[in-house]
């Protein structure tokens, strides 16, 4: 069955058509030419499709699209409005990458956290990152930029 | 005096950090082909081993939508790197659970994926083989009954009418004159499991046959001139009309290495000419039909003298590569050079083969083989050294291989600083001082293994570069080595903005493209840092030498008083002489009769290594040169055990490499934090579980654990030690696969250590360490 489907993508609205079980990683990537969200798994368990349902990270590969009739969806492509933001600096900085297809879930995921929690320990840095997977860095250069920003944040006494 | 380094050897930001953080990269799945785009998948077998009677894809064909269905038929000669033992759609036989039996091209993918459902496969199933034991039985069902026909390299050695796909043999000295002079003789028998790859992005190749008989595809590869050299030998095509694009890679870790699932798209597109044709693994199908890491049944037999010394080993090693060997043979036989690890042995037995069986095809895997063998050798050197009253590392540094002392096929080795790195890494893991925790029903133990890893290529395996200014004095530079991650386009850049004097702002290193950017055998070997830096080395070195040229003869200053630096061209005689780059690298260099010299200033540079020979006497494995060189390392972990629960948790690492000079240190570190922590993985949970009829029961991430950001230590201490290579660009040989190798066995080491439990079959899981603590077959005497 199909249907109309009206969210808001990046801060503008978007009406797409979508069937009943389209799954909005599918929709995002193929239909409105958003590809920072990845496949990396299509069951929720990897994070690389990670994108923000108001304020809130969600996996897009388990979403379905009918799901954000009416809601502020967020992808990597909408936090760069300005240049890159805080975390994402401290990513370069950090070179806290490396195949870096999982990068763009990661900084959903960070996003998430510093919305909610401007300068978390590295206990819940950690948390709030284990459901997005890296196979390259071992984290290491990931946790490090998090806690820079994190220290930033508490001397800009957010 | 000693050249002062501007960019090489010191820290910076990765040149591919900005797209990645971005979301710019855009990897092969982000490309955008139309609305002309068609969609693949595919059939697998269910059956482990069987024949396959009958295919029915009328029912298929008649799905609207559906462009084309292929199978095994269509497609009857066979493909591989070394071993052409496989085949694009399974013909007549199936010989692994998952092995793809037909494919459909479709409008859209779930209406591929519904076409397949229809298609009928009669088969009679055959008796299956699973472990490499029942595989070299003298009665087993042959699983490659043509073996004998099959288009092989003259450098492999199968055994047709068995299920050996080769045999490398190493016979140095007398082993048995060894072992009788011997004081103490430890043997063990080690298993290994297949692990897989679990790169985040699964394998993916577009692909499309334009009208005029081109082919071009877009594949997640590390190896896009390997695979455009197998695509044109198997369509029969001009190597000029086939064309392999690799956009950014989501990990390869060996995985994307030579060529698997991208024959199949290239079969699609083949099918349907004018149109793009997109196959993209799920997470299942990367687990079953991309590659797995070879497993291995090994039996280890070290003797040595009261001083420690190694007099002789016997490493007999048998690998389950599964159901073909067209990549895996040539882990048996670079393991079968190297089976000794990083010590000097003069009597030296090795046997390594590659077993066909009914698993999972297994290929390259990050270590290629010398983990999975390291850890028995590792395992025995401890073991000895609890036998003999040696500290562990203690009896590693009597026996580590020094300079010019002969390897296992008895060619000296390279410079190396492996008693440098056992030194530092014992240093940092503070070996020797006990530990306590603070919960009495917690141990904290430490382990340690040396490790060593040559390049396993074919001897005349090369690399190529082109290096072009622009206008403005930057450059692009052309090579075919992919960035899997490891920071190759970043190494490569320092290398030629070191000897061009350009700042690292001024330089770009493109991704691969086989029309335009030259060859590279493939990213494969840790050997790109070394092969490939050489190739831009002298690329950098030829546009040097132009530019030199040109300057000296517009300005009749003599080469030799010129140099390259900030951007441009100085003179050691005359210190307010400087030309900018950008005054003249593209228009040349106006005279004072207004007429120019020069022109677009271009290098180029290839390398090969001109001293290798990989045609040994097969019998003993003596008389060539089959490895370039060694890279060597240590590494160490200090592990806290539940003794309760038998749960590991690893508090501290410290690795340390000789990786020759580190062209960027921060990056090379992050090699070994990431290979670690891989390598931990492997240790602890990592391991492809079958049931009995060859079916995956994790082929997922719920069920196949890789280490998360919750199970890394916080203490990783990565530590680089530079003894340089002779001929490695600026003295740099490879590391980046190393990093993994020591894990599994110092791991293990640190729970015999703890515990007195000796595992020696990984991965070493909490079950393992409660069901078998106390019992008496399982204990060895406690350090």
């Amino acid at each position: 069955m199909n249907h109309t489907v009206k969210f808001n993508l990046n801060g503008s609205p978007v009406e797409v058509q979508v069937k009943s079980n389209e799954k909005l990683l599918d929709v995002l990537r193929d239909k409105l030419g958003v590809t920072s969200p990845k496949f990396g798994c299509g069951v929720g368990e990897c994070g690389a499709c990670t994108v923000l349902i108001d304020g809130l990270s969600v996996r897009s590969c388990i979403t379905f699209a009918v799901e954000v009739e009416g809601k502020n969806v967020v992808s990597l492509e909408g936090l760069q409005a300005d240049g890159p933001t805080k975390i994402q600096k401290a990513f370069i900085k950090n070179n806290a990458f490396q195949c870096g297809f999982c990068a763009p879930g990661f900084v959903m995921s960070a996003t998430e956290l510093i919305e909610k929690n401007p300068s978390p320990t590295e206990e819940e840095i950690r948390h709030a990152l284990a459901g997005n997977l890296c196979r390259c860095t071992g984290y290491k250069n990931i946790v490090d930029a998090m806690n820079e920003v994190s220290q930033e944040n508490k001397e800009e006494g957010r | 005096m000693k050249e002062e380094l501007k960019v090489v050897g010191h820290n910076a930001v990765r040149l591919d950090i900005l797209e990645k953080v971005t979301g710019a990269a855009e990897y092969t799945d982000d490309l955008a082909f139309g609305p002309n785009l068609l969609h693949m998948a595919v059939l697998s077998s269910p059956h482990a081993h069987a024949k396959i009677l009958s295919i029915d894809t009328s029912e298929a064909e008649k799905l609207p939508g559906v462009h084309a269905v292929l199978t095994g038929k269509d497609f009857p000669e066979k493909f591989g790197l070394y071993l052409k033992d496989k085949s694009i759609f399974a013909v007549d036989r199936v010989r692994q659970v998952g092995e793809q039996v037909a494919g459909v091209v479709a409008s859209t993918y779930e209406i591929a994926r519904n076409a397949c459902k229809r298609i009928k496969v009669e088969y009679e199933v055959l008796p299956e083989i699973h472990d490499p034991y029942d595989s070299i039985k003298e009665d087993a069902i042959l699983i490659h009954p043509d073996l004998g026909n099959y288009e092989i390299e003259p450098w492999l050695d199968a055994q047709p009418g068995t299920n050996i796909a080769h045999l490398r043999k190493i016979r140095k000295g007398d082993v048995e004159k060894g072992f009788e002079e011997a004081d103490v003789i430890v043997e063990g028998e080690y298993h290994i499991p297949h692990v897989a790859h679990t790169c985040i992005e699964t394998h993916i190749s577009v692909s499309k046959f334009s009208m005029d008989g081109r082919l071009t595809m877009w594949n997640s590869t590390q190896s896009p001139h390997t695979q455009r050299n197998i695509m044109a030998h198997s369509l029969g095509i001009p190597h000029k009309n086939v064309r392999v694009i690799a956009p950014p890679i989501g990990g390869g870790f060996g995985g994307k290495a030579g060529i698997s699932m991208e024959v199949m798209a290239a079969a699609g597109a083949k099918a349907c000419p004018g149109h793009p044709v997109k196959l993209r693994w799920t997470r299942e199908e990367e687990f079953y039909n991309s590659s797995q890491r070879t497993g291995l049944r090994n039996k280890v037999k070290m003797g040595f003298k009261k001083n420690g010394k190694l007099v002789a080993i016997k490493h007999q090693m048998f690998w389950d590569v599964g159901a073909s060997a067209e990549y895996g043979s040539n882990v048996v036989n670079a393991t079968g050079f190297s089976a000794t690890g990083p010590y000097y042995i003069p009597n030296v037995y090795i046997d390594s083969y590659a077993c066909y069986t009914n698993n999972p095809i297994c290929s390259a895997y990050r270590g290629f083989g010398y983990s999975e063998f390291s850890f028995g050798i590792e395992s025995t050197m401890d073991r000895a050294a609890k036998k003999m009253g040696f500290d562990p590392v203690e009896l590693r540094k009597i026996n580590a291989i020094k300079e010019g002392e002969g390897v296992a096929y008895d060619v000296p080795m390279n410079p190396n600083g492996l008693i440098e790195c056992i030194d530092k890494v014992a240093k940092e893991i503070e070996w020797g001082k006990e530990e306590k925790s603070d919960d009495p029903n917690k141990i904290i133990a430490k382990g340690f293994a040396s490790v060593w890893k040559a390049p396993a290529m074919p001897a005349n395996e090369s690399s190529s570069a082109f290096i072009k200014f622009s206008e403005d004095g930057s450059i692009n530079v052309l090579v075919s080595g992919m960035d899997l991650g490891q920071g190759f386009l970043t190494a490569m850049a320092k290398i030629a903005a070191e000897v061009l004097g350009l700042t690292l702002d001024k330089v770009r290193v493109e991704l691969p493209d086989t029309d335009r950017n030259p060859y590279e055998w493939q990213t494969v070997a840790s050997h790109v840092t070394w092969s490939c830096g050489n190739a831009v080395k002298r690329a950098a070195i030829d546009a040097k030498n132009k530019i030199l040229d040109i300057v000296q003869r517009a300005h009749f200053i003599d080469k030799s008083q010129l140099y390259l630096e900030d951007n441009g061209v100085k003179c050691t005689t005359q210190e307010s002489f400087f030309i900018p780059y950008s005054d003249f690298v593209i228009t040349g260099i106006q005279t004072e009769h207004n007429t120019w010299i020069g022109g677009p200033i271009l290098g180029s540079g290839m390398f090969m290594p001109e001293y290798t020979n990989a045609m040994v006497n097969p019998e003993t494995g003596l008389g060539g040169h089959p490895m370039v060189h060694y890279t060597v390392g240590a590494g160490a972990v200090k592990i806290e055990i539940d003794k309760e629960t038998g749960r590991i948790k690893v508090l501290k690492m410290a690795e340390a490499f000789d990786l020759g000079k580190a062209i960027n240190p921060d990056l090379a570190k992050d090699q070994i934090v990431g290979g670690f922590v891989q390598g931990m993985g492997t240790a602890l949970w990592e391991e492809c579980i079958f049931d009995e009829k060859g079916k995956m029961l994790n082929d997922g991430f719920t069920d196949y654990k890789i280490p998360t950001i919750l199970d890394v230590p916080r203490d990783m201490n990565p530590i680089l030690v530079e003894v340089p290579q002779p001929d490695g660009p600026y003295g740099a040989r490879g590391h980046s696969e190393h990093t993994m190798i020591p894990v599994m066995p110092a791991v293990a080491n640190a729970v015999a250590n703890g515990l007195g439990v000796r595992i020696t079959d990984v991965p070493v899981t909490a079950e393992k360490i409660v069901m078998r603590m106390g019992k008496p077959e399982f204990m060895e005497e406690k350090k």
